[in-house]
């Protein structure tokens, strides 16, 4: 088991939808997805945006892609035109959820990290 | 048709204010047929319905226009042909413009196509009569609460009628509210003789258009691995290499910056991506969970698998409305100190705002103290003491007056207020109006739309 960062098995891209935003992560491989599909739970990553995200989280998978989308509610203080906050349209999310780290077993990082 | 028919479909502008270098080198750099650009936000349509409102001409992106002056004589010498929601509210002023340049750069023959028939703004009194409730879609709420204040109503338009104004013979397409994915999957409909019915096609040229729709976010802009990105400055806008059977690979031109692979192509499918098995259009819903994507050559990844089904019977409207005023203003605290100075800052802020008569309630205040994780709150350590931070401050009104005293009070606090403030650069901020956005459904049959070609 080692402690990784979600940026050194995955990538992300973020955006918004309304009042909040959309997270995609794709795994670097197969394993990492399995793991991620397992683990990356929403309470997880409600628990990780507690300060960013107020409202409800869904959570999609997309195994063609080995990618899970995240929606996160009420996540960009007001969100659209009305909001004044820095990162209006979350732009930055993608990079928040892969600073998250994650306990993964040696097995599935062998060789498979970036 | 001969079944290895292969046609090139770019996008040159993945949002209004984009570089103008993309349209212009992708249609100098290489080969292709059809050059995209999309140029409407969920905002740009009230603010094009209140420029036409002052005058009866304006009220489309004039940006556009500018910018075909410099590529129609080789869109013209390629045979590339243009498609662009760039009508805004106003396509018939639009195309007038674009008349008005052909005739400038001495081009004859140029076959100018308007789709009309999103705008319902004047015909929302009858729609509502007719049973058309326009809810929000977002959260429910009746359109009474901002039925007079609505400054545009829009539908979602499809691609069908950009590809009968192709199939009429048109060089330059021009649209309202037409969706993204719909100037890409319309060239697709008239060169390869799609039906309509046909969902997986249909599907194939959506998931097409999504990926193309932000330009260079698909080779190597605002990609993880950024490091690898070659020759950023010269990035290669997208391009998509279709076949008849709705396969196809997305590439760029040789030579440019940029790079394409599955990550940068999965990262902007998943972009702004909501339920991926329910990816609706106006034409078909489609399923991001069947795109299958391989890596084909250097800089070419294959698309292919697409499935898709019939779509909803209603077409999606965006409405906008006045919603009050926001104004926020910055100012860089140094340290020893700086958040408290910050923080102190703002307070006094508010509270000389007050001494004019009238008080910003708390709720309606915003302050943000940038250089303390603002934008990754809770996820990255704050650091103990910072050297620096930028003070954005701010409020939203519907008081106009209210916030422009705001404004004019926020360098005094420079002279008057706690030490180490400096970056006032910006000048005093203005209030904005907010332009409230309200999405809703309408029932198919009830919007018309119409196609006009003529040679201008």
């Amino acid at each position: 088991m080692a402690k990784v960062k979600l940026m050194d098995v995955a990538i992300a891209r973020s955006g918004d939808k309304g009042d909040g935003s959309n997270v995609g992560i794709k795994a670097n491989t197969p394993e990492i997805y399995q793991y991620l599909v397992e683990n990356l739970s929403i309470a997880r990553v409600k628990q990780h945006f507690s300060e960013i995200c107020f409202g409800d989280i869904q959570r999609y998978e997309l195994p063609n892609l080995q990618a899970l989308n995240f929606i996160l509610e009420d996540s960009l203080g007001g969100g659209g035109t009305e909001t004044l906050i820095m990162d209006a349209q979350g732009k930055v999310h993608g990079l928040a959820l892969l600073h998250m780290e994650m306990d993964i077993p040696d097995a599935l990082l062998t060789g498979q990290t970036k | 048709m001969s079944t290895d028919k292969k046609i090139l479909i770019a996008n040159g502008q993945g949002f209004w204010g984009d570089s103008l270098l993309g349209p212009l080198r992708l249609v100098k750099e290489g080969p292709l047929n059809y050059l995209t650009l999309d140029y409407l936000a969920e905002v740009t349509m009230s603010i094009m319905q209140r420029q036409k409102e002052r005058n009866p001409d304006a009220g489309y992106a004039t940006d556009f226009v500018d910018m075909l002056r410099e590529i129609l004589p080789t869109c013209k010498e390629k045979g590339i042909k243009v498609i662009a929601n760039a009508g805004g509210v106003n396509p018939k002023g639009c195309r007038n413009a674009i008349q008005a340049v052909v005739k400038e750069l001495g081009l004859t023959g140029v076959k100018v196509g308007i789709v009309e028939g999103d705008d319902i703004l004047e015909q929302l009194p009858e729609l509502i009569k007719s049973g058309e409730s326009f809810k929000n879609l977002d959260n429910g709420d009746a359109l009474d609460t901002v039925l007079s204040r609505l400054s545009s109503a829009n539908v979602y338009i499809g691609a069908k009628p950009i590809a009968d104004a192709l199939a009429q013979g048109a060089d330059i397409v021009i649209t309202g509210r037409a969706t993204d994915p719909s100037l890409v999957l319309a060239p697709l409909i008239y060169e390869f003789g799609w039906s309509m019915e046909d969902y997986d096609k249909l599907a194939a040229g959506t998931v097409m258009g999504h990926i193309l729709e932000c330009g260079p976010q698909c080779t190597g802009g605002n990609y993880n691995d950024w490091r690898n990105v070659p020759n950023f400055a010269r990035i290669g806008y997208p391009i998509a290499e279709a076949s008849a059977d709705g396969s196809f690979v997305i590439t760029k031109h040789d030579g440019t910056g940029g790079l394409v692979n599955v990550d940068t192509v999965t990262s902007q499918l998943l972009y702004e991506l909501g339920d991926p098995k329910n990816y609706l259009g106006p034409d078909c819903t489609s399923d991001f969970t069947t795109i299958r994507l391989a890596e084909d050559g250097k800089d070419r990844v294959r698309v292919s698998g697409i499935k898709g089904s019939a779509p909803t019977p209603t077409y999606k409207v965006s409405m906008s409305y006045a919603n009050g005023y926001k104004i926020v203003g910055q100012l860089t605290y140094t340290g020893p100190d700086a958040i408290e100075k910050a923080q102190l800052g703002a307070e006094i802020l508010f509270e000389r705002v007050g001494m004019y008569g009238k008080e910003i309630p708390e709720q309606d205040r915003f302050v943000e103290l940038f250089g303390t994780n603002v934008c990754y709150k809770g996820i990255v350590k704050q650091p103990e003491e910072p050297a620096e931070v930028m003070l954005r401050v701010g409020a939203k009104s519907d008081d106009k007056a209210l916030l422009n005293i705001l404004g004019r009070e926020l360098a005094p606090l420079i002279t008057s207020g706690p030490v180490g403030v400096t970056g006032f650069a910006a000048g005093r901020p203005r209030p904005a109006e907010i332009v409230g956005y309200w999405p809703a459904l309408i029932d198919k049959n009830k919007v018309t739309t119409t196609v006009l070609v003529e040679e201008v």
